[in-house]
């Protein structure tokens, strides 16, 4: 399935990416259970990830998430707070080497369960309310891994979290009753204004900029959905934005590409952090 | 990747790709040895070698190697398991040529005999990952799909009574991939299933003369622990 058939899908995009799979009752009703176990785990890794502050094993991150979330709410966004202190309480799990979920890798964890969750728990929905986008993430996820690899040593972190912004804000749009347009433009939006973007960990480990990186893009996704639902459209059909990332993965230089050699790696601190791990 | 596998694995972190994706590759490797491990090297090619330590890849490769899935707690204490398991560690970084920069090649060796299996593998991101060599055999398997690997004499008509027999078991093939040494040499298949052949099944082909090896791996792409290799099907045809 290409993003325009998704788009043209009639209802919800969860329901048109569900019929794709092709799938008897059995094995429809046993995926949206794994999917409501992988709500759970999402779930559980933010209440640990919320109050823990133990550090990495560099110490450079472990307790973002809950400072964010004890902080008062300067900006009276509480919305933009939530979502931020969710994405990081799971990226913070992963760099302790806690359990997560990938979604769609470790690095990125954080991006999809940040968003859903934290714009669907004022709305006070039951968990079921929030299996289907979370499909309808999984579904997007699917159609860009048919064009790319998902993964930052091959296409930069544009690859890992430029997909997940693009989940992320094709289940939120859902989730705020967007139709199946609605949805595909709001990844296509929000794929678009990552492009390019560098896998640079400090020291090859997913920390810096990794964690607060998770915590940007969450956001990114509820933007992108917010100018879906008013009804903006992106310019550029979205199999051809998923095409454009692919094509810059390929121009990136190894050492953008998770190689811990570029970039915010490569900066004199970045570089002393990682000597030091190394001893 | 299926939707299970874009929202998925739950998994020990930091990385699908250096964490999770090791794991099911040196998993993989446990399987075909069918025998606990007493030694194992890992050669590390490329990102692999580069933020190995960074993203847990020695941790989880060590896991693997002990039976480990990648959501198991103790893939954190992995070297300190592999001491109580008595498996002994080896790491290496080479160059392995042109392939995946998320690549390594490992060697086990069985605890009973001594044995050695080579695996080369490369971690696709998000915990996807392929084998592409065994035992110096360029063959292609995912351990998405339950998979037969089968050693034998290169002569006419192997992978056709091979296939047969799969057929004949009502078992649907995936993909095939097969490899010689050299002609009338040493030769080696590997067949995704949609589901396992029966241990019946299994015990006929290595029964057959030209058959002298045969495993039946699981999938190591499913959450949570991973089934047992098939007893029956791991063992040795006698020469």
């Amino acid at each position: 399935m290409t993003l325009a058939e998704l788009a043209a899908a009639a209802g919800p995009a969860s329901a048109a990416v569900l019929a794709d799979q092709g799938l008897s009752d059995d094995e429809r009703a046993a995926l949206l259970e794994e999917m409501r176990g992988r709500l759970r785990e999402m779930r559980d890794a933010i209440a640990r990830g919320l109050t823990s502050d133990a550090k990495s094993r560099t110490g450079m991150v472990g307790w973002n998430a809950k400072t964010l979330h004890t902080a008062g709410d300067v900006l009276a966004a509480p919305l933009l707070k939530r979502v931020q202190a969710y994405a990081m309480a799971i990226n913070e799990e992963n760099a302790r080497m806690g359990r997560i979920v990938a979604a769609p890798t470790a690095g990125s964890a954080g991006t999809v369960p940040g968003a859903l969750i934290g714009v669907g728990d004022p709305l006070d929905l039951a968990d079921e309310a929030l299996v289907l986008p979370l499909v309808l993430a999984a579904g997007i996820g699917e159609v860009i891994s048919k064009t790319m690899f998902i993964a930052g040593s091959t296409g930069g972190c544009q690859a890992e979290i430029g997909s997940s912004a693009a989940m992320a804000a094709a289940a939120v749009t859902e989730l705020l009753g967007g139709d199946a347009e609605a949805s595909v433009h709001a990844a296509a939006m929000a794929l678009m204004n990552t492009i390019g973007l560098v896998c640079d960990p400090v020291g090859g480990y997913v920390e810096v900029p990794c964690v607060s990186r998770n915590a940007f893009f969450a956001v990114h996704a509820i933007s992108s959905a917010q100018l879906a639902l008013a009804g903006l459209r992106s310019v550029i059909p979205p199999d051809e934005v998923v095409q454009a990332m692919a094509s810059v993965g390929r121009m990136l230089p190894p050492e953008l590409r998770e190689t811990g050699e570029g970039g915010i790696a490569d900066t004199p601190t970045g570089r002393r952090i990682a000597l030091e791990m190394a001893r | 990747m299926s939707l299970l596998d874009v929202i998925g694995p739950v998994m020990v972190g930091p990385s699908s790709s250096h964490t999770a994706g090791a794991c099911r590759l040196a998993l993989l490797a446990r399987h075909a040895l069918g025998d606990a491990p007493s030694r194992a090297r890992f050669t590390l090619h490329g990102s692999f070698a580069k933020t190995a330590r960074g993203h847990g890849t020695d941790l989880a490769l060590v896991a693997g190697a002990l039976g480990f899935a990648p959501d198991d707690a103790r893939i954190p204490q992995a070297h300190d398991e592999a001491t109580r398991h008595g498996l002994g560690i080896e790491f290496a970084s080479a160059d392995l040529g042109d392939v995946h920069p998320n690549s390594v090649r490992i060697e086990l060796w069985a605890s009973a005999d001594e044995r050695r299996l080579e695996l080369l593998g490369s971690s696709l991101g998000g915990g996807l990952v392929k084998a592409f060599g065994l035992d110096g055999f360029r063959l292609e398997f995912s351990g998405g799909a339950p998979t037969l690997l089968v050693r034998h004499r290169d002569t006419p008509g192997v992978i056709a009574r091979v296939t047969r027999v799969i057929a004949d078991d009502d078992v649907n093939v995936a993909t095939l991939f097969s490899a010689r040494q050299r002609k009338g040499g040493e030769a080696m298949m590997s067949v995704e299933c949609d589901r396992p052949i029966s241990e019946v099944a299994a015990a006929y082909l290595l029964h057959l003369p030209a058959i002298t090896w045969l495993r039946q791996l699981p999938t190591v792409m499913s959450s949570g622990s991973d089934g047992a290799h098939i007893a029956l099907s791991t063992a040795e045809a006698t020469p």
